[in-house]
């Protein structure tokens, strides 16, 4: 019985390792797109951070206002900053030419990004920048190793230095494992502060993936209630007109 | 093999399962139709023009173009204005009982200010446009022609407010969009003041 | 004036629909047709649960018919616009994002649907004499119907779109000789572009919908030839009553009409779940990787077709020859096709046939199942093992079944249908 199963995990082991290696783990962004007051502090967060240099560019300003609850006022006075109208898309000024120049890639567009990577890939990213002298941009990414982004929201984060663990292997090689953050010097929030700022950031980012998952979401219930009415209708009839049968 | 089948409740059941079967169907109906109903992006593409007519010499024209209609925007000298009283009587509607415009321009200067006219530039016959003839007495339009719109395509007039003369083809005055002046200079086409 | 029907129809009161039901009649057979083909038909009267899922493809056929044309009126096949137009309506297009989401669940559905109507004709033997033909239509619209979410699948323009497209359109480089230039042909440019997207777009939208329709009215008339198959197996006609009906059977309406309408329902349920609350099932009806733009330069990490082709990729990938893998996975689509001369048993219905048979149809059952799962995985070797040894089993249930179902041992079939009233 043992050596069946010490078997049976040699067989799995290797699963496991795949489902482990390559990629840093992902923490939980627990995010709620039905929070209203959140997607309102991550919009903010967003026009203010990102926007500079990442479009979003399928993002409406009006619609987004309306889904947040946001009267036009609200929306020109706190979220728009660059002369659109509120009828226009989040686009960015910034020349792909000058971008490629700066950054070396050009910011990606992130009106999909949180349906591409998931928010909780997101929020483990704008979390895990640690200094790495050797980088251009003097820090470095977990969870992207080797990112052209600099590391935006250092001044509210602080900044950080990756800490390292190190097992030596049956060949006596060591391989090396991200253990955890060292904060070197604290920024204008606590840890928690910005966990909660990058949590609405994404949160934000999420909606703005998919706007119509408020309404679709809504919609679900009545659609489904309807549909079992019916069904029990059609049940009832089926066992009418089938008495017929013997 | 029927002689216990209960006919009512089978008919009841029938028509009810098809009743609900046509509100569902109607339901379904309704995101497919409204999907023709202009998008969110065709609303900001047809939103308010702001035009600068700071610049737009008295007796002149600009056109300017929102939803994809041409919007007149004529520079009145205080000459043209005095010709519209006496049009009345040619006219087949000289208070814009029948014709569009913002409630503002329910008057005979069709105009917000009487010295700027702004109209769509939509022959109300069959939707040709109506080429500007300012010039009093033009021969190509009629020998006692006072200045207005002449329409090429049938031969419609309109004065110089865009009202429609008797006898021509047109049935209304050409139509006034809605706008506001967000300056002295400045005018917004395609919003009133409170729905802007 | 008038003829005689019509005076009929007026003298006995049959009032106006009937007079014009009359006069339809005669220049059309309305009522014939009707008769024949519904409320005449005769299905047997013990078709279970698994005898749903031929309405239900009709059903979601119409579903995918009607959401496809609304796309289309938004949607632009070109390699500039066409990712932007699928975000255009999923947002700015009133009730887009329903629309969209009706049709990419829909592909999915339809195949779930499609799955288990043949799985059905497997456990009773629906393709057997004298439905090989019946089953021969039905296997070219599964063709059909894979070319048909094969051309879909590139018109989001997504970056697994691209790269789907991409291999699948590579596999044709492993036929002998022609290969590159027939992979070039069918791309019309030297990497798939814009110029693909634009056929497939086509093919997608006009052609292969018309084969389809033309195949279903094919699938039916086979069928209402014929005459339903059911679980016991036992062909209804053999045993007429006096009038020279079949006793076993029931008029298709409204006995099954009324019947269909329940799975119709339960199935809405289950397709509205999917499209309010989970519309990209979690990456397996709309992969995540496909709302990133397609990208010529970069592949995604993890590249896998939709879940209703893995089966076969992943047999594809469990063969080390690209010649080889490639013929394979064909062959395992194709095999179907053969199933009527395969099978040597005696009797149709599962539940008649011997240990043998079922033990070889249970396997093939899974191993379709497991290779569909392990075409989703990343291929490690333990998974190509798996994969290696589910594809012999899934061949086995094909090439071994002229042995195994002629020395299947069998119950005797009963001359006339199992059913209980409820």
């Amino acid at each position: 019985m043992r050596t069946k199963l010490l078997a049976l995990a040699a067989v799995l082991a290797p699963v496991a390792a795949f489902a482990a290696g390559g990629e840093a783990k992902l923490d939980h962004a627990n995010v709620d797109v039905t929070n209203r007051a959140s997607l309102q502090r991550g919009a903010a967060n967003f026009v203010n951070y990102c926007l500079g240099c990442h479009s979003a560019k399928f993002v409406r300003y009006n619609r987004m206002a309306a889904d947040l609850g946001l009267s036009e006022e609200q929306l020109i006075a706190n979220l728009m900053y660059t002369g659109e109208r509120p009828h226009d898309t989040m686009r960015i000024g910034m020349v792909a030419d000058d971008a490629k120049r700066w950054f070396g890639v050009l910011p990606p567009d992130l009106s999909l990004v949180a349906r591409s990577r998931g928010a909780d890939y997101l929020y483990t990213f704008l979390r895990s920048f640690y200094v790495d002298p050797s980088k251009p941009t003097g820090v470095n990414n977990i969870v992207l190793p080797g990112t052209a982004m600099p590391h935006v929201l250092w001044e509210l984060q602080g900044v950080q230095e990756a800490v390292w663990e190190g097992h030596p292997d049956a060949q006596g090689n060591v391989q090396k494992h991200f253990k955890e953050f060292k904060l070197l010097e604290p920024g204008r929030m606590t840890p928690e502060e910005f966990d909660g700022f990058v949590r609405d950031t994404v949160n934000f980012l999420e909606y703005a993936a998919e706007p119509a998952q408020l309404q679709r979401k809504a919609l679900g219930f009545p659609v489904i209630a309807f549909l079992v009415f019916f069904t029990l209708l059609a049940w009832a009839l089926k066992k009418e007109y089938w008495k017929d049968v013997k | 093999m029927t002689e216990e089948v209960d006919t009512g409740r089978r008919h009841f059941l029938t028509v009810a399962t098809v009743a609900a079967g046509a509100v569902g169907a109607a339901f379904v109906a309704v995101p497919f139709l409204a999907s023709w109903k202009p998008s969110a992006r065709a609303k900001a593409m047809g939103a308010p023009v702001e035009l600068d007519i700071g610049k737009l010499e008295p007796g002149a024209m600009v056109k300017v173009e929102w939803r994809g209609k041409a919007i007149f925007v004529v520079h009145r000298t205080p000459d043209m204005l005095a010709k519209l009283p006496a049009m009345g009587s040619s006219l087949r509607d000289p208070d814009s009982n029948e014709s569009e415009q913002p409630e503002f321009a329910k008057n005979e200067a069709r105009a917000l200010k009487p010295e700027y006219l702004v109209l769509v530039g939509v022959c109300t016959h069959l939707g040709c446009a109506p080429l500007e003839k300012f010039t009093p007495g033009d021969v190509t339009v009629a020998a006692d022609w006072q200045g207005g719109f002449f329409c090429p395509c049938h031969g419609s007039k309109f004065d110089l407010s865009g009202r429609v003369f008797k006898d021509v083809p047109a049935p209304t005055n050409l139509p006034v969009p809605p706008y506001q002046f967000v300056s002295d200079t400045r005018i917004l086409i395609g919003a009133d003041k409170g729905n802007a | 004036m008038g003829t005689a029907t019509e005076k009929v129809a007026a003298r006995t009161g049959g009032g106006r629909l009937a007079a014009l039901t009359g006069w339809i009649d005669e220049r059309f057979p309305m009522t014939k047709l009707w008769k024949e083909q519904v409320s005449e038909y005769y299905a047997p009267k013990n078709m279970n649960f698994w005898y749903f899922f031929g309405s239900l493809a009709l059903f979601v056929l119409v579903i995918q018919f009607v959401t496809g044309i609304f796309l289309t009126m938004n949607y632009k096949p070109s390699a500039a616009d066409a990712f932007g137009s699928v975000e255009y309506i999923m947002r700015d297009v009133e009730w887009g994002w329903l629309i969209r989401y009706m049709h990419s669940t829909g592909a999915s559905a339809f195949f779930v649907v499609v799955y288990l109507h043949m799985f059905r004709a497997l456990l009773y033997g629906s393709y057997q004499k004298p439905r090989e033909l019946l089953w021969i239509i039905g296997m070219l619209i599964y063709f059909a119907l894979m070319a048909e979410a094969f051309f879909g699948y590139l018109l989001p323009w997504g970056n697994m779109s691209y790269w789907g497209a991409q291999v699948i359109v590579s596999l044709f480089g492993a036929i002998p000789v022609v290969g590159d230039s027939l992979t070039e042909w069918i791309r019309g440019d030297f990497y798939i572009s814009d110029v693909t997207l634009n056929r497939f777009f086509a093919l997608h939208v006009v052609a292969i919908p018309l084969v389809l329709v033309f195949l279903v009215v094919a699938h039916l008339m086979a069928l209402h030839e014929v005459g339903s198959n059911n679980p016991d197996g036992v062909e209804i006609k053999k045993v007429k009553g006096p009038d020279g009906l079949p006793l076993d059977g029931i008029p298709f309406h409204p006995y099954y009409t009324v019947k269909d309408l329940i799975g119709v329902g339960v199935f809405l349920i289950l397709f509205s779940l999917v499209i309010f609350f989970a519309p990209t099932m979690g990456g397996y009806f709309l992969e995540h990787a496909n709302f990133d733009p397609a990208n010529p330069l970069q592949t995604p990490p993890h590249i896998a077709p939709v879940w209703y082709f893995t089966p076969f990729y992943a047999i594809l990938r469990a063969v080390p020859s690209k010649g080889l893998g490639a013929a394979l996975m064909g062959l395992a689509v194709v095999l179907f096709v053969f199933l009527p001369w395969l099978d040597r048993g005696k009797v149709k219905s599962i539940r008649y046939r011997g240990p043998l048979f079922k033990f070889f149809l249970y396997s093939f059952a899974i191993s379709f199942l497991v290779l569909g799962w392990l075409g989703l995985q990343p291929p490690t070797p333990l998974f190509t093992n798996l994969a290696r040894f589910f594809t012999v089993v899934y061949f086995a249930f094909f090439l071994l079944m002229p042995w195994y179902t002629s020395i299947d041992k069998t119950k005797p079939v009963p001359t006339r249908v199992t059913y209980h009233a409820h």
